[in-house]
């Protein structure tokens, strides 16, 4: 378990996956960078209080995910309010308009999914967990991980469709 | 490509797939250099958490030995002048400030008479009169009206000691990491590593009667929860210090007296806001302004940062704004110098007196940004400018983003160095700029090693509050290892909870051993604390009354005697550069009294403050009504910190509706 303690050799293993999954979750490499040095960070606060009671790989990615989840929601919140505050906050407004008319069909289409479907989604692309495994760090039932996609694959069909009909 | 055509999430997965995932290789680095120290602090934090016996709050040895080192200094310069600004902000940058320490005394009143008479009686007390006016604590026949106490006497030789600069440096630091191989207690002390402190619970008085904490400066917390809840984000509740967010603001507590006592400690009670059957006893004290007229003329050497990344208008926009504010407070007989640091060092402006505003103020706007970081060669140039004249206070003010180059030695071999001038008497202080600073940790080692603080600067108006109107005002710590103690009288208050504070509890024991330490408070300086507490019979009591107690029947005529008092405000401190502690005493009349715009501030501040903690106590006291609160009790808001934090709070109201 010594091995585990060690932040450097624990980054040095995960710290290309983080980020590719900080991408997918995200849409978007320059928050990517953020996201994977803020739960860097985050990994070597608990590392130390780690007891080495699950995996170590899950306990980290479960981090990882959480904070992706955190970070989404935080920003639908920023959208909301920035829908609410239009004219305090025009500026902002622009800028996340900008934004999204910069970021591409890729992000355009991850913003229809939900913080977890987005994580879930991106776990899954970036690969190298066991569906048990990944339903481990997302904190839900094996079958859960499935059932996402599933949903993922339902919405996008619907939104694929309106667009179709809106084209 | 018709979207119908394929399987849209086939389709989007291959993109995901496709997409560049690659991580930026520097960003990398500096990602695992960062999170390795942040590691090394969280593995030493770990392991003290698991030792039986708690350090007094992060005070502690570490602490205590950087504070013998000062002294020491301090006593081969008989003065010492920290410029501080104190309400010092955590997590960015810094400015490295030099001071060179004169050997002139300031005029100082001395006072020791007063105190002499006071006994200093911790424990057990006769029963006393409550006193009142503005009492110098010695007397005891006045009536119990208002609650005004000087403290003691002597002012001693001024501002020894740099222990409030480091610490609120130290403390104050967010993402501050330790650079390794430093003290750690002095340096290790991140508060954000110390997130964990809960709320402090109600207490009983039948069973706890005595409550004792630290006083704390720091501002931090303000500044942090204002970045966060200006990115659209609400702060994790236990960053939140709730001292820290009222004692960001200024308030007009009743000033000790001219020639008189450091500072003066006032005591108002009033109803609670947000809970109808319970009080607020509010705590206020002022330090003292030195005659700022006689301070020694200034050396400033700004060591600014002008490597590429500077380029943005919040930073070396800002930083030329913060400067030219700061240019218009010196005095005709101070002198400042410019040193540059990007791919190479080199001085753009010799010493220049302040009277020559042109000429600073030209190669100030001349400066642009480009090239590397060579912040090594460049603190070596700046601490190079001070001519060695005794009778002037000098200090270097690194401003810059956090990116630092300290060149092929290291870290360790800048801060010794840094060690080193600041025994010469040549402080440095750092001035952050920017976000996404990825070296904190190491600013934060410059300042603390350089005797200087650590301050964040993300508007104009924070470094006007930084630069400007505290730059007179921080010049001297007025009082050392301020402890508060509070004993309630069980006849009067069952219940009491000290609002915020949590970081800073001492033990009861701890009020009179001089060796633990506490905080400082500068010159001019006012601290804060609230206590809401339930009168015996109110309904709002979370505890059901004891049946039994201990006292004698002798004892009980005596509470009776004394049910004029709410509780016993007891004060301890240190005059600069003292070993020995004085004690300050007064009984708090339960008189209630109006509140004054300041008061209504504050705990409009601690409302909010509390909310960011989860709002166990608050009742149904929502934003709105401390957003109301506030708003009542801005008042004249010269500088608009209250303004701002009105939409602070209007803010976090709309995310966290």
């Amino acid at each position: 378990m010594t091995e585990h303690m060690d932040i450097t050799s624990l980054l040095e293993a995960h710290y290309d996956t983080i980020f590719a999954f900080s991408v997918r979750a995200l849409g978007c490499r320059h928050e990517a960078e953020d996201l994977t040095q803020d739960v860097c960070l985050r990994l070597a606060e608990r590392l130390p209080a780690f007891r080495g009671d699950a995996k170590i790989s899950t306990w980290l990615y479960r981090i990882v995910v959480n904070a992706a989840q955190d970070r989404l929601r935080v920003r639908t919140r920023q959208a909301r309010l920035a829908e609410e505050w239009r004219e305090a906050h025009l500026a902002k407004a622009d800028e996340a308009d900008a934004a999204r008319a910069a970021r591409g069909w890729i992000a355009d289409t991850l913003a229809v999914l939900d913080p977890a479907e987005r994580t879930t989604l991106a776990l899954v692309v970036t690969g190298g967990f066991s569906q048990s495994e990944a339903a481990e760090i997302l904190g839900v039932a094996p079958g859960t991980v499935s059932w996402r996609m599933s949903e993922i694959r339902k919405r996008l069909h619907v939104v694929a469709q309106q667009t179709g009909e809106v084209a | 490509m018709n979207p119908m055509d394929r399987d849209p999430l086939e389709e989007l997965t291959e993109g995901l797939a496709r997409m560049d995932v690659r991580p930026d290789q520097n960003r990398r680095d500096r990602t695992m250099a960062l999170a390795r120290e942040k590691f090394d602090v969280a593995f030493q934090e770990n392991a003290a958490e698991e030792r039986p016996i708690p350090d007094p709050p992060r005070t502690g040895a570490g602490r205590a030995s950087l504070t013998g080192a000062v002294i020491s200094m301090t006593r081969k310069m008989k003065k010492s002048l920290l410029y501080g600004t104190s309400g010092l902000v955590m997590a960015g940058l810094a400015t490295v400030v030099t001071v060179q320490l004169g050997d002139e005394v300031m005029n100082v009143p001395q006072n020791h008479a007063k105190h002499e008479s006071l006994a200093e009686v911790d424990g057990a007390r006769a029963p006393q009169p409550s006193i009142g006016g503005d009492i110098n604590p010695v007397p005891q026949n006045k009536p119990p009206i208002s609650r005004d106490f000087e403290s003691g006497p002597s002012f001693g030789a001024v501002g020894q000691k740099t222990a409030p600069a480091s610490r609120s440096a130290n403390e104050g630091a967010l993402l501050m990491a330790p650079v390794q191989d430093r003290p750690t207690n002095v340096q290790g002390q991140n508060r954000d590593r110390f997130p964990d402190a809960e709320q402090n619970p109600v207490n009983s008085v039948a069973q706890s009667p005595i409550s004792t904490f630290s006083i704390d400066v720091d501002t931090a917390s303000y500044s942090t929860t204002r970045r966060w809840l200006n990115q659209g984000r609400v702060p994790e509740a236990s960053t939140v210090r709730v001292e820290e967010m009222i004692n960001y603001f200024d308030y007009d507590w009743p000033a000790p007296e001219a020639g008189g006592a450091p500072f003066r400690a006032s005591v108002a009670n009033y109803e609670t806001p947000w809970n109808a059957g319970t009080e607020i006893v509010r705590i206020g004290l002022q330090g003292m302004m030195p005659d700022i007229d006689a301070r020694p003329p200034l050396d400033l050497v700004f060591l600014i940062d002008t490597s590429g990344s500077m380029r943005s208008p919040d930073k070396l926009g800002l930083l030329k704004q913060s400067f030219l504010m700061m240019l218009g407070e010196l005095r005709p007989e101070d002198r400042v110098s410019i040193v540059t640091y990007a791919g190479s060092a080199g001085t753009t402006l010799e010493l220049t007196p302040a009277s020559d505003r042109a000429t600073i103020r030209n190669a100030l706007e001349n400066l642009s940004a480009g090239g590397s970081t060579a912040g090594a060669a460049g603190l070596r140039e700046a601490y190079g400018k001070f001519d060695g004249d005794d009778d002037r206070v000098g200090r270097v003010i690194l401003a810059t983003d956090g990116d630092f180059n300290v060149g092929m030695s290291g870290p360790d071999a800048m801060t010794d160095f840094i060690a080193d001038q600041r025994e010469t008497g040549a402080y440095l202080s750092v001035l952050g700029f920017g976000q996404g600073n990825y070296n904190d940790t190491l600013m934060q080692a410059l300042a603390q090693n350089g005797n200087g603080q650590a301050a964040y600067i993300d508007t104009l108006s924070e470094a006007r509050k930084v630069l400007v109107d505290q730059l007179t005002g921080n010049l001297f710590t007025i009082a050392e290892d301020v402890k508060i103690q509070v004993e309630f009288n069980p006849a009067v208050i069952s219940e009491y909870r000290l609002i915020g504070y949590e970081t800073r509890a001492l033990a009861r024991e701890d009020f009179s051993n001089d060796k633990v330490d506490a905080g400082e408070i500068g010159a001019g300086h006012q601290v804060t604390a609230l206590y809401e507490v339930t009168p015996v019979g109110s309904d709002a009591a979370r505890m059901a009354p004891v049946r039994y107690d201990n006292f004698s029947s002798e004892r009980r005529a005596m509470n009776l005697e004394m049910a004029g008092e709410l509780g016993f405000l007891r004060l301890r401190y240190k005059a600069p550069g003292e070993d020995e502690s004085r004690l300050i005493e007064a009984p708090i009349s339960k008189e209630q009294e109006a509140m004054t715009d300041d008061d209504r501030f504050a705990l409009a501040i601690a409302g909010f403050g509390q909310h960011l903690r989860g709002g166990k106590y608050l009742e149904d006291w929502g934003m709105d009504a401390a957003v109301d609160l506030a708003r009542d009790g801005r008042g004249e808001d010269p500088f608009g910190y209250r303004s701002e934090a009105l939409q602070l709070m209007q803010t976090y109201e709309a995310l966290s509706r």
